[in-house]
Formats: structure tokens, sequence, C-alpha cells
């Protein structure tokens, strides 16, 4: 698995690794919908390109996280699939594949309302990549 | 780092300046309270606020604190208007989470055989959860107008009454609300939540006023013991959610204008007095109108289902409205700084305003008592009823705690919970709980939570407010 979820007293904190950074922030994608729904279940129903960007790699990784929360709360599309394209510093483009919300297949876990700064820490490890960070539910 | 607290009383521990502080920090909490939860997170978020610039006084933390983001739950901070700063951190995400409490004529007795009934009405006639939607559709004209005049839109549409204004803080609308600078996005995320409950730790509760401690407060509160009462705890919802998330990404981009670095990102902040100060002032302030447009609406739908469910009209119900706090905020308020009237940005996040017998803000029924404070416990124990007090004024800005205070993460709620029937451990003291989402159950169980009795004993023996009235849940509805 490409990510744990990690204490915090309010909250939801996760951390995530990868071998690259590309992996990582592909897991980082796959915690944050692991924590609003059972992805097992979801659909390929439709296919978009995103681009983000950010000041630095941490800011990408928030400004990554939050497109993606966009995709559910202002649109209401499940995240299935994720493919890092392109990413240099600090922008990124990445193809996403999603299902649209449907009440009588999916199950929500908890509201995520949204991603924060807090304990942001995007770094190297011996194996890769490494990244924390609190979402607020 | 370990945080330092030096011991001034029962009550009160301060942290001393030093370092980058600008004043000390100040913790209201008991001894036991202290070590019952390792707050070293919250106490090192108390010492970053101080750094701030602006800040006046100290930096304080109320009983029920714990480990926020950039400020700590349960946090107090006021800062110079003229040269100090405002934060979202400060405020929270959910402007305007709050509560509000209203009394009714019943009893508990006369409730008890319908209760179930009761329940299950309300948890399915008052949208929460996630995803849920509201039933009103509101038009851009008449988000703009929620926006601006927040409880007033809605006893405009005939969902509540004057008398509700005058027990809402600041007439449940702030003045300075722009809706041009609220972003699209948030005010669509917030289009369709009108009148909803929410999920996590938004809840519904009929409770029984279970103990009076001061009769003449309760009695001008409209409280007595045996009654049944209604309290509501929700916020701006995704409207508000994003309006915090649009400005702290705004204040990160900008943060070099502050001249120093920040100790945390999340501690984002700009001048007051400066073009993103005052954007994120009037935004926010549109999502605190929401927020209490949202609660007036959730109590007015409320009443409908209950009057109904009984069959009985509004004369014989008798709801009425005794008072609704917020928990996240940042108001413009003025307060005797060593004898000079100095107006203040007070943030407080997690904390819940006290203001005293005699102040100007109140209505003419609580200038002999002050104001109102309603203080939620978990959903297993009890609530507070308490009033402000001018020891208030006096030490916190007027402030005091919000509620209990979480002790347990989320994680370890879930795994202390597994193998548990949390509501059947309720229904066997005689709570009925109807809940939605698959998490909330465990997430939210009493255990998770402080003693709430033991938080309301530091701030009445503080002397920052005074028991009132303690409430019993009998019947809860989370999202």
């Amino acid at each position: 698995m490409g990510y744990r979820f990690i204490d915090h007293t309010a909250d939801c904190g996760i951390q995530v690794v990868g071998a690259d950074l590309n992996q990582l922030f592909e897991n980082a994608a796959y915690a944050l919908f692991d924590l609003i729904t059972d992805t097992s279940v979801l659909e390929f129903r439709n296919e978009r390109r995103i681009q983000v960007s950010g000041f630095d790699c941490a800011d990408l990784m928030v400004n990554w996280l939050r497109a993606l929360l966009d995709l559910w709360v202002c649109e209401e599309k499940l995240v299935k699939e994720v493919q890092i394209q392109e990413l240099a510093e600090y922008q990124l483009t990445a193809r996403i594949r999603m299902d649209d919300f449907d009440m009588l297949r999916h199950c929500l876990n908890r509201e995520i309302k949204a991603v924060t700064y807090h304990h942001l820490q995007v770094s190297p490890n011996p194996d890769g990549w490494q990244a924390t960070l609190v979402f607020d539910v | 780092m370990t945080v330092t607290l030096n011991r001034i009383d029962d009550y009160r521990w301060e942290i001393p300046c030093t370092g980058d502080m600008n004043v000390p920090g100040m913790v209201y909490a008991s001894e036991s309270l202290l070590q019952a939860t390792d707050s070293q997170d919250a106490f090192t978020q108390v010492v970053n606020v101080a750094s701030l610039p602006g800040i006046v006084k100290a930096s304080m933390a109320m009983p029920d604190m714990h480990w926020g983001y950039g400020f700590p739950i349960g946090g107090v901070a006021a800062f110079d208007w003229e040269t100090g700063i405002i934060s979202p951190g400060g405020v929270g995400y959910d402007i305007n989470c709050g509560v509000r409490l209203a009394g009714t004529l019943l009893t508990e007795s006369e409730i008890r055989p319908k209760l179930e009934s009761l329940v299950n009405a309300l948890y399915q006639n008052i949208p929460c959860g996630v995803g849920s939607t509201g039933s009103i559709n509101l038009s851009p004209s008449d988000q703009k107008q929620v926006l601006k005049t927040g409880s007033l839109w809605a006893v405009r549409q005939g969902l509540g009454a004057d008398l509700d204004l005058e027990h809402t803080e600041d007439g449940g609308c702030l003045p300075d609300a722009d809706p041009s600078e609220v972003s699209e996005k948030a005010k669509g995320r917030g289009k369709k939540q009108l009148g909803t409950l929410g999920s996590g730790n938004h809840f519904l509760e009929l409770g029984v006023v279970e103990k009076i401690y001061d009769p003449e407060t309760a009695q001008r509160f409209g409280l007595f013991e045996g009654q049944v009462t209604l309290m509501l705890h929700s916020g701006s919802r995704g409207l508000g959610y994003q309006v915090c998330d649009d400005y702290l990404a705004l204040m990160v981009k900008h943060a070099q204008k502050l001249g120093f670095k920040l100790p945390d990102r999340q501690l984002a902040c700009a001048r007051i007095q400066s073009e993103e100060g005052m954007k994120y002032l009037r935004a926010m302030s549109c999502a605190a109108n929401y927020a209490w447009a949202n609660r007036q609406i959730l109590m007015h739908h409320s009443r409908k289902v209950i009057e109904k469910l009984l069959g009985i009209g509004p004369r014989n119900l008798g709801m009425r409205l005794i008072y609704d706090v917020c928990h996240n905020i940042a108001k413009k308020e003025q307060h005797l700084i060593q004898g000079t009237l100095q107006t203040l940005c007070v943030h407080r996040k997690g904390a819940t305003r006290s203001f005293p017998p005699g102040h100007p803000s109140l209505c003419a029924l609580y200038q002999h008592t002050g104001q109102p404070v309603i203080v939620p416990g978990d959903m297993g124990t009890a609530s507070y009823v308490l009033a402000g007090t001018e020891k208030a004024m006096a030490e916190t800005f007027g402030s005091t705690c919000h509620g209990a205070g979480r002790a347990m993460s989320r994680s370890a709620a879930q795994k202390a919970g597994k193998g548990r029937s949390i509501h059947r451990e309720l229904e066997n003291k005689g709570i009925l709980v109807r809940w939605s989402g698959k998490s909330t159950l465990l997430e939210e169980m009493p255990d998770a939570y402080k003693d709430v009795s033991q938080v309301v004993d530091v701030v009445h023996g503080a002397g920052i407010s005074r028991k009132v009235a303690r409430l019993m849940p009998i019947a809860v509805v989370k999202g």
C-alpha cells in the first residue's frame, strides 16, 4: 500500500510513499478517495486531463489534492484511477479516470472538508519519496 | 520542543513569554485535564500564535483545547485592529460552526412514549450526512441575500421570528459581508446545502434539563427542570470550508508581505489593514451569515417536524430560541486593555463568546444575566448552559470554552470501539441515536471526548462563565 493513515486528534492524516514523485502523487490521490468512499466498486465512466501548479513541491501536493477534491465536492465525481503524465518543478499534468456518484452504488465514508497545510511535508527518503499531510473532516 | 507551563492557580497556567513570542500564553485547565491528555502539540500552537504581529495580552487556550491547524482548537487570540493580523487558521475551516439551544413547553414524560417516532422523523426529514442536500433552491440573488443578511434572510422567508434574531449573536448577521469576495467555487459548494446539518461532529439533539444551578438566571433564559430542549450544532458547510481554503491559499501566496517567516504554513495570515486581510474579513462574514441562516432554517424545520409528529401546534410546543453562539469566528470588538478601550480582532476557534451583564451587544432580556453560553458535551453525557461574566471580559476578551474537546483521534476511537455496539450502549442509558456516516458513530463516540463536566468546572472555577443548567441528551441525530 502506498500510504497509511496517521493519528490526528480531530481529523485524518496520511503518510504517503512512492518510488518516485509521480508514484507519490498518485498514491496521495488514492489515499484521499479511499477516505471518501469504497473505491473498489468504482467504474470508469469519464476521463479528464488536469494541470496543477504550486510554488514548491509541498504546495503542488496540496493544490493537486485540492483539485481532486474539487471533482468530488463540485461535480460529484469519484476518482478511480490517476496517472501522472508530466511532473516538473512545480507543475504536473495528470490523466484522471472517474465514476459519477450514484447513491445506489456508492457508500460514502466521511466528508473531507479540505486539504490542509498542517504537518505538510514532501521529502526524499532512501526508497524514493514520502509525504505527510492532514485532511479536515 | 517541550513547552513549560507555570501554575498560577487551580485553573490558570502560564506559558512564559520567551523566544519569538510577543505575549505569554495562558492555558485554562485543571491538573486532572492536563494529566488526562498529552497537550504538548496544542501548547506549541499556543506559543506559535503568540509570535504573530499585533497580538494583545496573551495567546489563550480554553480547557477543551486540542491540536488544530496553526491555532489550537480552544484557542482565543486578539489582535490590534490597526496593526495586527487576521488568520483563517484562527477561525477554522467551518466558519461560524456554532450551536443554538431552544426550549419548549414539553416535559420528558410527555414525549418519552413517542421518542422513537420523533427521532426517526427528525432523522428522515432533516438532511444530514455526507453528500446531503437541502430543500431550499437558492437563486444567485437569493444566495447573495443569504450571504449579506444571514438569519434575517431566513426570518423574511417565514422561517423564524424577529425574536430569534435578538437571541442570536450579532443578530445573526456580520455587517462587513461582501458576496463579491466569495469565490464561485465556494458559492457552488454552498448552493444546495442550506438547511442541512452536515456530518462529523454536527448533530441535532433533544435533551432534558436535568439540573438547575442558578434558578433566577435559568428562569430568565426560559429553562426549567424536566424541560425538553432542542440543540443544533452546525456551521457554514461547504461554502465556509471553501472560503477558508481560498483565503489560506491567498495568504500563503502573499506571506512574504508579513516580513517574517511563519513557524507553520497553516498560520498563514495577513495584516487586517491590507487588501488580503479585508477581503478575508468580508468573505468570512458572508460564510458566518450563511451558517446563521442555516441554523435558523434547521431550527424552523425541526420545529415543524416535532409539531407534526406530536400533533400539536406552535403554541402548545412553545419552542423558543434561548441563544445561538458561534464557536469559530473572528470579530471586531472593543475591549479595555490597561484602562484604554481598544478595537481588536478577536479570534475564537473552538471557543465561545461569554459577554457579561450590561454589555450593549446583549438584548434586554439578558442584560441582567449576561449572555447564555451553550456548551455541548458528547452524545452520551451532559451539555451545559452557562452565563457570561465580567471576569471573562477582563481576562479572556469575553471568551470561554465551547464543548468537550476531543481526547482521542478518529483512528484510536475506531480501534477502541471495535466490537462494541455504541448505539446499544447509548440506548441502555435512555439515549436514542440515529446516524448516517459509516464511520461517524465510532469516531464520535463518548469515549473520544474529554469529560465536559471537567471542562465546565474549569471555566466556572476560573470565573469566565458560570453554570446555569445541565442538560442530558435523550435523542441524537448525527450525519
